[in-house]
């Protein structure tokens, strides 16, 4: 027993060596490295050997608590975040319920659609978007009778059409996921609560909402993970965190001080408190999941 | 009367989701005039495919295009193959740290990829100084970390593949004479092809979508850029081609929608199966 057990194991770990050396070297020990890189003073003339490393300890991470600028960024990546996973979920579970009152070619109609816009790389996206919106070429503006105005000038407005291109490109995930859930719960279900006289609103409310908070809870939170990294839309339509980075969220920071102004170590700084953050909502994800009834 | 004025919305609904898209091929089709109009239209009279021709020419998109395509059909081969021999190792298996192990691979999932273009540059940067191929400014570094970013998934994902295959069948196959080696590759590939093909669209996508490890790691060398970064050199403050930027797109998302279309409904029950209740 004990020989084929170490043989199985040997054959384990010869099946397991490429995934494991990959996941290894391109994972576990970036993610070790990027601790280290945030304790160092690490600029440009670090990166060149022209200056010696400096061991900083918590000093970048002080300095960034002690900015106000990460606090705003903060702040807004947040806000953004709510905005776009409140807005998604709206709009996903709006189009689910409407879904299941269509006739099926209605219904396919709009998930084909949904479909497209899920599959369009960010980039494209953003792009088609940016031009829909374009000041002066923009259909959008024509329509509006506005021409001339720019959505990507002021802060707010930037924000607002960033915010309608993500949730744009991310509710057919939910009202997919939500659609679904709907279709799952039995007939006889609903048909006894209608027998026993409860009315449309309250069978919704107090049958079909519970049977669907698992799964609720489960979109919430990967829309949450997925809002709170938002990098390519707000890079490309604001070019870069928007005019003196009024619409930076911590993504497209962390990049721009590590890549643009050479604080490598300011930028890993930041890209640990990120992980930090979200390593948190992925614990309640988590606990979420094995309360749904997965299981490891 | 009421289901006909829900469906009325709903398909206006629908019409306004579309309309992005239908704007971005029709103004791919737009002749340049029509583009820069001050009074865009949603139609054409002159459809044209001027604007391919320059996005392909001028910008040099087919390079771009073909460059994409190579990382992200490497990537796709190589989890395929990576992926199948670590889901296999930890489904038909038993050995001590097993279970360590697939903790470890939901927990690496769940890391902002994101966070680590820092220390990957570093990476990339010396790994380049003995590699050159797998160095910054090569695909072959896009390569490395696609392959590392979907490889969690796919394996997590193929376990169950592997797992509902009948282990008496393993059975059969030894009795019957047949190698370890040969079971594996002509009995148990063959038959968790389905899992392969929704792991393989999601890697496929993955890599063909990336804009920021793209931005960082192809710096100087303009030949090596793939389609996403090539597409936001081209669009400037002013003086866009918008004709060319959205040839461009429109380009780009037609693999991703053929996909989608193909697998569609695996992939939705792959992550309904992921969410259900």
């Amino acid at each position: 027993m004990s020989v084929t057990a170490k043989g199985q194991g040997r054959t384990a770990f010869a099946y397991l060596a490429p995934a494991l050396l990959i996941l290894g070297g391109l994972l576990a020990y970036p993610i070790y490295q990027l601790v280290l890189i945030s304790l160092y003073d690490y600029g440009q003339e670090q990166v060149s050997g022209g200056a010696p490393l400096e061991f900083l300890g918590l000093g970048n991470y002080r300095n960034l608590l002690g900015n106000q600028q990460f606090w705003g960024v903060l702040g807004q990546t947040v806000a953004f975040a709510a905005v776009c996973v409140v807005g998604t979920l709206l709009v996903g579970a709006f189009l689910a319920i409407l879904a299941t009152r269509v006739r099926t070619w209605v219904r396919m109609t709009l998930f084909l659609a949904a479909l497209g816009a899920w599959s369009t790389p960010a980039v494209a996206g953003s792009t088609i978007w940016l031009f829909l919106f374009d000041a002066n070429f923009g259909f959008v503006n024509e329509v509006l009778g506005i021409q001339g105005f720019s959505w990507t000038f002021d802060k707010w407005t930037a924000f607002g059409l960033v915010a309608a291109q993500v949730i744009w490109c991310s509710f057919p995930f939910v009202m997919v996921t939500l659609f679904a859930g709907i279709k799952a719960i039995p007939g006889e279900v609903l048909e006894a609560a209608a027998l026993d006289g409860a009315s449309a609103f309250r069978t919704a409310w107090s049958v079909t909402l519970p049977l669907l908070k698992p799964i609720i809870l489960v979109v919430t939170i990967q829309s949450i993970i997925w809002d709170f990294k938002v990098f390519t839309q707000i890079y490309v339509m604001t070019n870069g965190g928007g005019i003196a980075g009024r619409n930076l969220v911590l993504n497209v920071y962390a990049y721009q001080q590590a890549f643009a102004a050479s604080e490598y170590g300011l930028g890993a700084a930041i890209g640990v408190v990120m992980t930090v953050l979200l390593l948190g909502i992925t614990m309640f994800y988590l606990r979420a999941l094995r309360r749904s009834g997965e299981v490891l | 009367m009421r289901r006909w004025l829900t469906e009325g919305f709903v398909l206006i609904i629908a019409a306004v989701v579309a309309f992005p898209l239908f704007w971005m091929v029709l103004s791919a089709f737009k002749p340049e005039d029509e583009i820069i109009s001050a009074d865009p239209v949603p139609w054409t009279t002159r459809p044209t495919l001027d604007s391919f021709t320059r996005a392909l020419t001028v910008a040099n998109f087919g390079r771009y295009f073909m460059n994409s395509i190579i990382v992200a059909l490497i990537v796709v081969a190589l989890s395929i193959l990576i992926s199948f021999l670590a889901a296999t190792a930890l489904t038909r298996f038993r050995f001590r740290s097993r279970t360590t192990l697939l903790i470890m691979l939901l927990v690496v999932q769940m890391v902002p990829v994101e966070a680590l273009t820092v220390p990957l540059f570093f990476l990339m940067r010396s790994v380049g100084d003995s590699v050159p191929v797998f160095g910054l400014n090569h695909l072959g570094s896009l390569v490395l970390v696609h392959l590392a970013f979907s490889l969690p998934f796919a394996i997590w994902m193929l376990r169950g593949f592997v797992a509902a295959v009948p282990v008496e069948l393993e059975e059969a196959a030894t009795l019957d004479g047949a190698s370890r080696f040969r079971f594996l590759w002509q009995v148990l590939f063959p038959l968790v092809a389905p899992g392969l093909v929704a792991t393989s669209v999601l890697s496929f996508i993955h890599a063909w979508n990336d804009f920021l490890f793209a931005k960082t790691f192809i710096i100087s060398a303009v030949e090596n850029q793939t389609l996403p970064l090539a597409l936001q050199v081209f669009v400037k403050p002013d003086q866009n081609d918008w004709g060319a930027i959205m040839a461009g797109s429109t380009l780009m998302t037609i693999p991703v929608l053929i996909f989608f279309v193909l697998v569609q409904r695996r992939l939705v029950s792959g992550l309904a199966g992921a969410v259900k209740g």
